[in-house]
């Protein structure tokens, strides 16, 4: 005789394995549904979740410890590996830290180039994503058209910056270079190409059968649940609530621009991709007022002292930034010497992907799983810096 | 800010008030009273949001800093609440009652500096350091280049380059 539920000793489960009734099953690290190294291991029952339990530590690179012996503009190169599909929410951050513990003003020129780079990264990220979404939900042809189109945006990339992923364009005090002849009119062939490919995607996989009914309903985020777990970024959105930081707490010049908080009300899988899908959209058109408004002449960089010797004033800071996922911050810590004391990196994946999948996935089907994880939009490589 | 603040200095011991931008402040809270006062915080003054935990060690001063950044939707500014430990005995309250993502935070500082939260749930799971058994890495004394050399073996490698053994394979009477 098979108890229905399972033994509780010390306040835990305890899954008899050999019973017959459940069954361990790790989904990672290496596996085509999960992005980055990640795993989880399933209890499962029948086909149901029944206890789930996330592993980290396959990327784990040690870049805060790394970055505590490194001088700050060692650290520069360091950063934007932290997260590897959107590195310039990291590239931002750190600059604008250090810019802050030094004391030094970004010119307006900068600033722009600054908020116009952000844009084109989060577009890159959120076309990734789209791609793992609907290519969990076995929809791969979208997931070919986005991953394809991402490419044209890598390639403004590599015009402006001469690097396809890992671009260190934003570097403390301003950014490298100005825009390159011919690129204004080269974004808008690619913007408008990406919003083809968005109406064609929201034909195919937004009124796909399959998608639809797999996606409404699942892993629903409550707005109770939103402070109760620290969600942020498309995901709270997903759920109602109006909270985005490049309009709550502006930073750059995103005051300057004309753009409203996407929300959906359902915080299931489908509200979440929606939004997503609307935020695509706001990029777009958060480019092309920035290429309309920007200034065209003006400096672009601002001397720093010897950067080999550069001494940073003692002080703390924590900057924040609206990236694909949410708030995404870095804390800075100088103790007065040119190494940093201590630089602490806030992914919002750490929540996400951790604290609140643990919960989420409990109780759902077993071949939901990674698109549930894709839907929360987890990076690892910002788990594990 | 500066009103939440002497609200807060009036019911616990605080000090090192630094403002550091218009929407963000710093704090250092007694040891004793920082699960407290984060739960006033919390309660009655609407900082709902846990960005993030983190530690800072201060291994000239002998003690760790704890900081919590708290995040007001309301008035949007965060604080920064900064607790000093022994480095000798680190232990803190836990805080995961208030917040889920703190567990997995609090996890973390366990096992990066040793820091014990007594009664967070899986604190004592390794979450990044499978079977390590060295002394926590993030501290600052701990030195990863002697600590590699006594704990792997150096192995020497052969290089090959791959068109010199292409050709020893497919000419070898050359």
């Amino acid at each position: 005789m098979i108890d229905k539920y399972p033994k509780i000793v010390d306040g835990k489960s305890v899954y008899d394995l050999d019973s017959q009734k459940y069954l361990k099953m790790w989904q990672g690290p290496q596996h085509p549904g999960v992005t980055g190294n990640m795993s989880l291991e399933l209890i499962i029952s029948g086909d149901q979740v029944v206890a789930c339990n996330t592993h980290v530590g396959y990327l784990h690179r040690g870049f805060e410890k790394l970055m505590e012996r490194r001088r700050y503009i060692n650290c520069f190169p360091i950063v934007c590996r932290i997260c590897v599909p959107e590195p310039d929410t990291n590239e931002y951050l750190f600059a604008a830290a250090t810019e802050e513990l030094l004391g030094i003003t970004v010119p307006e020129k900068a600033q722009w180039l600054r908020t116009l780079d952000l844009e084109l990264s989060r577009l890159a990220s959120f076309l990734m994503w789209i791609g793992g979404q609907s290519g969990s939900f076995g929809s791969g042809t979208v997931a070919q058209w986005a991953i394809a189109n991402r490419d044209f945006v890598l390639d403004l990339f590599e015009e402006l910056s001469g690097a396809r992923i890992y671009h260190m364009y934003m570097i403390p005090g301003g950014v490298r270079g100005n825009l390159p002849e011919g690129w204004i009119e080269h974004t808008e062939k690619v913007l408008n190409n990406t919003e083809k490919l968005l109406d064609e995607i929201y034909i195919v996989l937004f009124n796909n059968a399959v998608f639809k009914s797999r996606a409404v309903g699942m892993g629903v985020i409550t707005p109770e649940m939103i402070d109760q777990y620290g969600i942020v970024g498309p995901n709270a959105r997903a759920s109602g609530a109006a909270r985005d930081i490049r309009k709550d707490n502006p930073y750059l010049v995103y005051d300057h621009l004309d753009f409203k908080i996407e929300t959906e009300t359902a915080g299931d899988t489908y509200a979440r991709t929606l939004v997503r899908w609307k935020e695509m959209h706001q990029s777009i058109s958060l480019i092309r007022q920035i290429l309309k408004l920007m200034p065209k002449l003006g400096p672009i960089y601002t001397k720093l002292p010897n950067v080999l010797h550069m001494k940073v004033p003692a002080g703390e800071t924590y900057v924040k930034a609206e990236s694909t996922r949410g708030e995404y911050g870095y804390y800075i810590v100088a103790d007065g010497t040119e190494f940093p004391r201590k630089i602490t990196v806030r992914g919002p994946s750490y929540s996400h992907g951790m604290a609140l999948l643990e919960d989420l996935v409990v109780g759902g089907n077993i071949a939901d799983t990674h698109g549930l994880m894709l839907s929360l939009h987890t990076y690892p490589p910002e788990i594990e810096r | 800010m500066k009103t939440i603040y002497e609200d807060l200095n009036k019911r616990f011991t605080m000090s090192g008030y630094k403002q550091q931008r218009d929407d963000l402040a710093f704090v250092t809270v007694d040891k004793d009273q920082l699960v407290n006062a984060i739960t006033y915080l919390k309660d009655y003054h609407k900082f709902t949001h846990l960005a993030f935990v983190t530690a800072v060690d201060w291994l000239e001063e002998n003690e760790f800093q704890i900081t919590y950044l708290l995040h007001n939707y309301e008035l949007k500014v965060d604080l920064g609440l900064k607790v000093r430990l022994d480095r000798d005995n680190p232990t803190m309250d836990t805080i995961h009652h208030l917040w889920k993502q703190a567990r997995v935070y609090q996890r973390e500082l366990h096992e990066m500096f040793g820091i014990d939260f007594p009664g967070s749930p899986g604190v004592n799971d390794p979450m990044i350091l499978e079977s390590w058994e060295g002394p926590p890495p993030m501290r600052r004394d701990f030195d990863t280049k002697k600590y590699s050399e006594e704990t792997y073996d150096h192995r020497e490698r052969q290089h090959i380059e791959p068109e010199d053994h292409l050709r020893k394979q497919l000419y070898p009477e050359d």
